[in-house]
């Protein structure tokens, strides 16, 4: 474990090294990616501009829930993001060149094209967030949950990222199908969850848990009722969701490289 | 005539380029699917709150979400398309061929985006939309001349957008790496076009520089006429701005063309 997580950084370092040939791009790069994701929360702003509730609840509630999942995915997608070009990896062959050398193929294929510039997304998440813990009515086990909820949450997208890049296993070209959740998890948990119909409420419970991203123990932070009135202990499930999901992905990554044959053409 | 013949066997080529991955495009209907029914819900929600914001019913606003995943690759929204092969090749140096042809670049590389962008409306564009009109009720255009007067407005959107995505292409020939403009384009392209939030939620003078700026071609104006909010004299304004935008931009890739190919030299050169 150690010695995967050494090589990770190893690799990781190269390719912040070598980002730094075009400095122009590389600071366009790190502007707009804080544009990029900075937008959306402009985007509920003019929301707001509009209406004062959504779903119930309020422009620095809906931050706290924003910032929360933004904060969670985009340190996700800086430390292993990169999964979801493992069908082009797999195309060009340079999945077959990883497999043969002395290093765990995920931190491999997980630190390729390593891009230290995505900082700046974790950077915009963060100052939602910030700004919406100033309008928490702050107590001890409500520091302690949003931190654990920070930490399960960006554990929950990084399984996510890596159990359905495998879906590129099977079908190199899929890659998209695996945004719709991952992309999708992270913009649906943006938003208050009594906006949708509460089967989808309950399929990311049971089914697709991103519910424990950030819903259920915001309710608790927040000091919110459960719209699906589910017991309070639920709003600290999410450190036990993120290791079963750790667990299940493990399974699946392996059975994912044990049967993949390379590309035959 | 010839260069007309040549320019249409581009596009179909191009078209059929992209017409080869069909799982992929299978798995962007998906997504565009999963996108449009997670926007749609969201502004159901807030068009319950206020039920004609931005002088929207909510017919109309759920209409636009599903628009809007129809136009994201059809006008390749967040970039993409021919000019990303232009990008390539000049980071390659491989363009120095390209102006050595007989046939004008930017011809060349507008025929080819149309074929994409023919293919991606026709897949891309038109499936979303059938499944969004499942799942949800939505608005359709009244009658034949709003049908004309959308696919008129679709088709300029398509060279402002390429005009833009052809511009930033162009600045591999000066900062050597396109990724950074064309992830400040993507930005840009995004916000302002409306796909983020409807432009006529903006508040304001924001909202009237926003539906005044190339991007508005994009998704606001042809949703627009989709869904009757412009008639007559208006209608033709929308039409006519779009054509402004699709001019002096199309000017501009042809400027910046004639001076990038004084510029250019080739490896070792």
């Amino acid at each position: 474990m150690v010695e995967a997580l050494t090589r990770y950084v190893q690799i990781s370092a190269l390719w912040v090294r070598a980002s730094r040939a075009y400095p122009v791009s590389w600071w366009m790069l790190v502007i707009g990616g804080f544009l990029i994701t900075g937008v959306e929360f402009v985007g509920i702003w003019i929301l707001f501009q509009n209406i004062d509730n959504l779903g119930g609840f309020s422009l620095h509630e809906v931050a706290f829930l924003y910032g929360g999942s933004g904060v969670a995915f985009a340190i996700a997608d800086l430390l292993v993001g990169r999964i979801e070009r493992l069908g082009q990896m797999i195309r060009l062959g340079k999945l077959d060149q990883m497999l043969v050398r002395p290093v765990p193929l995920l931190v491999q294929v997980c630190a390729d094209e390593f891009a230290l510039r995505r900082l700046s997304r974790v950077a915009q998440a963060g100052l939602v967030l910030g700004w919406a813990c100033t309008y928490v009515d702050w107590t001890p086990s409500r520091v302690l949950l949003t931190v654990l909820m920070l930490v399960a949450a960006t554990v929950i997208f990084t399984a996510v990222f890596v159990a359905l890049a495998c879906i590129q296993f099977w079908t190199i070209d899929s890659a998209e199908v695996a945004n719709a959740f991952t992309y999708g998890g992270n913009t649906v948990t943006s938003y208050p969850l009594t906006v949708f119909p509460s089967e989808v409420l309950k399929a990311m419970t049971f089914v697709l848990p991103l519910a424990f991203v950030n819903w259920y123990p915001s309710l608790y932070v927040l000091g919110r009722e459960d719209p699906l009135g589910y017991p309070a202990w639920t709003q600290w499930l999410s450190p036990v969701v993120a290791a079963a999901l750790v667990a299940v992905t493990m399974l699946v990554w392996r059975t994912g490289v044990r049967q993949y044959r390379s590309t035959g053409s | 005539m010839i260069q007309g013949s040549l320019h249409v066997a581009i596009a179909t080529r191009s078209f059929r380029r992209y017409s080869t991955y069909t799982a992929a495009t299978l798995a962007g209907i998906f997504t565009n699917c999963v996108f449009g029914a997670i926007n749609a819900l969201v502004l159901i929600a807030v068009w319950k709150q206020n039920p004609d914001a931005g002088g929207y019913d909510v017919r109309d606003a759920v209409t636009y979400v599903w628009l809007g995943q129809a136009m994201i690759m059809t006008v390749a929204m967040w970039g993409g398309g021919s000019p990303t092969d232009l990008a390539t090749r000049i980071k390659t140096g491989d363009v120095a061929l390209d102006f050595y042809r007989p046939v004008g670049i930017l011809g060349w590389y507008l025929a080819a985006d149309v074929g994409r962008a023919a293919f991606h409306l026709v897949s891309r564009g038109l499936a979303p939309t059938v499944v969004g009109a499942v799942l949800f009720d939505l608005r359709y255009p009244a009658g034949p001349l709003v049908w004309v007067a959308f696919f008129v407005s679709v088709l300029l959107a398509l060279l402002v957008s390429f005009a833009i995505r052809f511009l930033v292409a162009m600045s591999a020939f000066w900062i050597l790496d396109d990724q950074g403009t064309q992830v400040l384009m993507s930005a840009a392209a995004v916000f302002f076009s409306g796909l983020t939030v409807p432009l006529v939620l903006f508040p304001g003078w924001f909202g009237v520089l926003a539906r005044a700026l190339p991007w508005a071609s994009y998704l606001q104006a042809p949703a627009d006429l989709w869904l009757g909010k412009d008639q007559g004299w208006a209608l033709l304004g929308v039409l006519a701005l779009q054509a402004v935008w699709s001019v002096l931009l199309l000017a501009g890739c042809r400027l910046l063309l004639g001076v990038a190919e004084r510029k250019v030299v080739v490896q070792g050169g």
